[in-house]
């Protein structure tokens, strides 16, 4: 039951917590778990025109440590591009924070959460342009 | 109490109680090098006969508060020992090889581990237990108790208080239905001895689990009943030098009765006072958490032990809950299991949906417990509550007016 | 005067085992399973315990199961295996402890064939026939063999290595209750060849209730008590986190201590036979030609009656005993001395003495001169009752 120091930190202060417009072309919502497995995970990301995403927002159902791994993963996936922010695997997340071997799956749910949230974005209309602008290294805008 | 000042406030009770200091003093004649160390199986000196003349008191002073007679009472190393002591002593006595009676035992899915795991081990000795399913109260029903009573039924096991919720089992109307059937009946009562009257010369138990640790007495310290009329017969499940008439043999640990006897003596003498300050605190408690959104209590409080609380704060997670209120010493669960990631079994036994079953927190409460402990805790709990819901998007879901149970989950 | 010479019956606490007690009889109360601070700091205390306990006998403190006695762990060894393997053979010495020999019969009923090796007059276990009694056995039969370190009446020590050598060649499990030897004499489970070692915490001058097994992690064994997991799942019910620890620090002193305990109690040991031998000339000590523990003399006085002369003592203040302290009310002469061939009669008058790291010189004077004045007294009544 001894939770690592940023754990905590993450905990006590968690960044980034809030809700983005769903609805919103330019936000992507994740969201992940069950509550009958004791958490629930909504990851949003707001993606700016080149694909870079400018926000990141969680709220969290669960234990801290879930909570911790959402927190950090919204300050990781900031500035980075789709890609980059799709490549985050839960075993970094798991390692910064220290998690014990029970808490692992916190932090496979903070990666399936980004996940689904990449692909809630993509999947909007209108957005081919970032998922093309991000194909082509990320460099130049679309035309 | 002074030095419990700077830990959490202590509102886990029913996991273990502080010593009495009464309890304490008593306990230390008997444990001090120059004090009575003897052996109270020594028969050749003094030192052992003062020590078996401590145990013979506090056996007293243990019958006195259930109203028995104190040869009726065979000391343990805790209340599991009783649980499983009475339990495979009478399945095995009984339900043996060489008996006819059967091998068929009822008992109920929010015992204690104890009595449990106990059953579970049975069956695969071969015995067939039936566990019934509570009410959404936490109490059993009595028909439906009756029902399950079979010809070949040598035993049926229930608690009196329950450990999570604190509901109060109606033993004594049990024990109407057994005895009528000539079936063996055992009540665990850790959560009840000092909490609510027995009266053993009335009801109709046969056998009676006891814990000293429960009642502000040692640990590693219990007593098991055995009913003398009618007469029940057990097959020992520790055996040696034929301590505790046969039943139980090992040395007896001199200071660990007499503390468990003062602690019993005590009980007695304040019941009726623990009673009053346990419920005055308890609403107080409640008073302070209730108008917040879906609160859930579990259990009945009309029919439970005032110093057991269990309630649910719904859309909230139990074990961010918990860590959450680090100041209070608190449970989501039996002691036993809270190191597991799962939900309580006794809130899922009443039919509590997971959420609900996941949001619980179990307060017990004692003698040493403060109307400023309670105010405190209250505070710490409103704060904790009004943060994880703000970081919860269960609670969101819910304010939209989301009906949470027609969401289609991805499972993980 | 009150002079306490009844050791192996249990010991008065250590005042620093005491005093390393209180905090968990008093503040820190919690349970140890809880997952909150006041649970924490109780299973940190007991996860020191568990190492001072497994370092008195060299094992490894995840071979501890904490249990409510001595008692309990003989019988957790032996159901424990039992249960986990189709009926075999159990042996045991002809010496063992009732809580050794009481469950072994108890397993009669669940189909364990019983045999009981026998001693010889000197108390010793004769090798050979534990080998006879091996090989007319099955191979394929499972077997488990419980022999004590130390014999808790005459003080006898049992070597375990060529037992332990017999037992591997012929696949028994070996059980080894070093009940009475613990803190007496070098124990190392480790090196003693036993998957099983039992053990108790108030011969040792740590707190009565507590006491301990150690299990080789290759036995594989059904725990006794279920309920609540505690002990890994080998023993539940809640943690008497005070007197765990209290057995922790009276194994750390006992370890610490060894070899001034001994020393000590040998030289008194020494003197009290030395004067029995030369006061009362027909003394006879059981097992004075084998390997005894530093503080034990068990001995007979031909011709009177033990008890009697147990109960004047008694009302002179000197604690001794005819023998075990567990066989409560039991009149029966010691099985021991039966074992050993001793007659009914010479056993049913023996006195057991057993000394302690308290006790003084002068304390053993005062027992000596009571001795010879009561053997007078006795001598005279039989003089009077023969003519």
């Amino acid at each position: 039951m001894a939770y690592s120091d940023k754990v905590l930190d993450h905990y006590e202060n968690p960044r980034n917590v809030g809700t983005l417009e769903k609805d919103d072309p330019s936000v992507g919502t994740g969201m992940v778990g069950a509550p009958a497995c004791g958490d629930v995970m909504r990851l949003q990301i707001k993606v700016s025109d080149d694909g870079i995403i400018e926000e990141a927002r969680f709220k969290t159902y669960g234990c801290g440590s879930a909570i911790a791994s959402s927190s950090l993963l919204t300050e990781w996936v900031k500035g980075k591009s789709l890609e980059e922010a799709g490549q985050i695997k839960n075993t970094d997340l798991a390692e910064e924070l220290a998690l014990p071997p029970v808490k692992i799956h916190c932090s496979v749910l903070a990666e399936d959460a980004i996940k689904a949230a990449i692909e809630d974005f993509r999947g909007k209309s209108g957005n081919e342009k970032a998922n093309d602008a991000n194909n082509a290294d990320g460099s130049g805008k679309a035309a | 109490m002074t030095s419990l000042n700077r830990r959490p406030i202590y509102m886990d009770y029913a996991a273990t109680t502080p010593m009495d200091p009464r309890v304490a003093k008593k306990m230390m004649q008997f444990l001090t090098p120059d004090g009575e160390f003897g052996n109270p199986a020594s028969r050749s000196h003094a030192y052992g006969w003062t020590a078996e003349a401590a145990v013979d008191e506090a056996r007293k002073q243990v019958a006195a508060l259930v109203n028995a007679n104190p040869k009726e009472i065979i000391w343990t190393s805790g209340a599991t020992e009783s649980d499983n002591l009475a339990i495979k002593g009478i399945a095995h006595f009984y339900g043996g090889k060489n008996s006819k009676k059967g091998k068929h035992i009822i008992t109920s899915k929010i015992e204690h581990k104890a009595v449990l795991d106990t059953c579970r081990q049975l069956e695969r000795e071969g015995y067939e237990v039936t566990y019934l399913d509570p009410e959404p109260t936490g109490l059993i029903d009595l028909d439906k108790l009756e029902a399950a009573m079979r010809d070949d039924t040598i035993l049926v096991s229930i608690m009196h208080v329950n450990n999570e919720l604190g509901v109060i089992q109606d033993i004594a109307a049990i024990g109407e239905l057994t005895r009528a059937r000539g079936i063996v009946f055992h009540v665990d009562a850790a959560q009840s001895a000092g909490k609510v009257d027995i009266d053993l010369s009335s009801m109709k138990v046969d056998l009676m689990s006891f814990s000293a640790h429960k009642i502000y007495g040692p640990k590693g310290m219990g007593a098991l009943y055995v009913r003398r009329k009618p007469r029940i017969r057990l097959e020992a499940q520790t055996h040696g030098g034929g301590h505790e008439r046969g039943m139980r043999s090992g040395t007896l640990a001199t200071h660990q009765i007499v503390g468990m006897g003062e602690a019993f003596r005590i009980a007695k003498e304040d019941m009726a006072k623990d009673q009053i300050h346990t419920a005055a605190l308890r609403d107080r408690l409640y008073d302070g958490v209730k108008d917040l959104e879906e609160v859930y209590v579990n259990g009945d409080m009309a029919r439970s032990v005032p110093n057991i609380f269990n309630i649910s704060f719904n859309y909230v997670e139990g074990e961010s809950l918990i860590m959450s209120l680090k100041d209070l010493a608190v449970s989501s669960g039996s002691a036993c299991t809270s190191a597991s990631l799962e939900p309580s079994y006794v809130l899922r036994a009443l039919g509590r949906n997971d959420e609900l079953a996941h949001s619980s927190i179990r307060f017990s409460i004692g003698r040493f417990t403060t109307e400023e402990d309670i105010d405190n805790a209250i505070t710490h709990v409103r704060a904790a509550i009004e943060k994880l819901r703000a970081l919860s998007p269960l609670w969101d879901m819910y304010k939209e007016g989301i009906d949470l149970s027609q969401v289609k989950w991805a499972a993980h | 005067m009150s002079v306490y010479l009844d050791y192996n019956a249990t010991t008065p606490l250590d005042r620093r085992v005491l005093d390393t007690m209180m905090p968990f009889l008093c503040e820190q109360f919690g349970n140890a399973s809880s997952g909150h601070q006041s649970g924490r700091v109780a299973r940190a205390a007991m996860d020191v315990a568990r190492e001072q306990v497994a370092a008195l006998v060299n094992a490894h403190p995840s071979q501890v199961i904490f249990t409510s006695g001595g008692t309990e762990a003989n019988n957790l060894a032996l159901k424990g295996c039992a249960a986990r393997l189709t009926p075999g053979h159990i042996i045991l010495s002809g010496v063992e402890h009732s809580s050794v020999r009481t469950p072994a019969n108890v397993l009669k009923k669940y189909g364990w064939t019983l045999d009981e090796i026998s001693v010889d007059a000197d108390g010793l276990l004769v090798i050979e026939k534990l080998h006879t009694i091996f090989s007319g056995m099955s191979a394929a039969r499972s077997k488990i063999l419980a022999v004590m370190l130390a014999n808790n009446e005459t003080g006898i020590v049992y070597e375990t290595a060529p037992i332990a050598a017999l037992a591997r060649d012929f696949g028994a499990i070996l059980l080894v209750d070093a009940v009475q030897a613990a803190g007496k004499i070098p124990v190392d489970f480790t090196r003693s060849g036993a998957q099983l070692m039992s053990l108790s915490a108030h011969k040792i001058y740590g707190p009565k209730g507590v006491g301990a097994l150690i299990v080789d992690k290759a036995v594989d064994m059904e725990p006794m008590l279920q309920g609540g997991g505690q002990e890994k799942a080998r023993r539940a019910g809640t943690e008497n986190v005070a007197a765990i620890v209290g057995f922790g620090k009276a194994a750390e002193l006992a370890l610490s201590e060894l070899s001034t305990r001994y020393a000590q109690v040998q030289t008194l040991h020494h003197y009290l036979e030395t004067r029995l031998r030369a006061e009362l000339p027909q003394v006879c000590i059981f097992g004075q030609q084998a390997e005894r523990l530093p503080n034990t003399s068990f001995f007979a006085l031909p011709g009177l009656d033990g008890e009697t002369l147990l109960m004047s003592l008694d009302q002179a203040g000197l604690a001794v005993s005819s023998g075990s302290a567990c066989a409560t009310g039991e009149v029966e002469p010691s099985h021991v001395l039966l074992a050993m061939g001793v007659s009914p009669e010479h056993a049913h008058g023996a006195i057991r003495v057993s000394l302690g790291k308290e006790s003084r010189r002068d304390e053993i004077d005062s027992f000596i001169d009571c001795l010879k004045q009561q053997v007078r007294v006795l001598q005279s009544f039989a003089a009077v009752a023969c003519a």
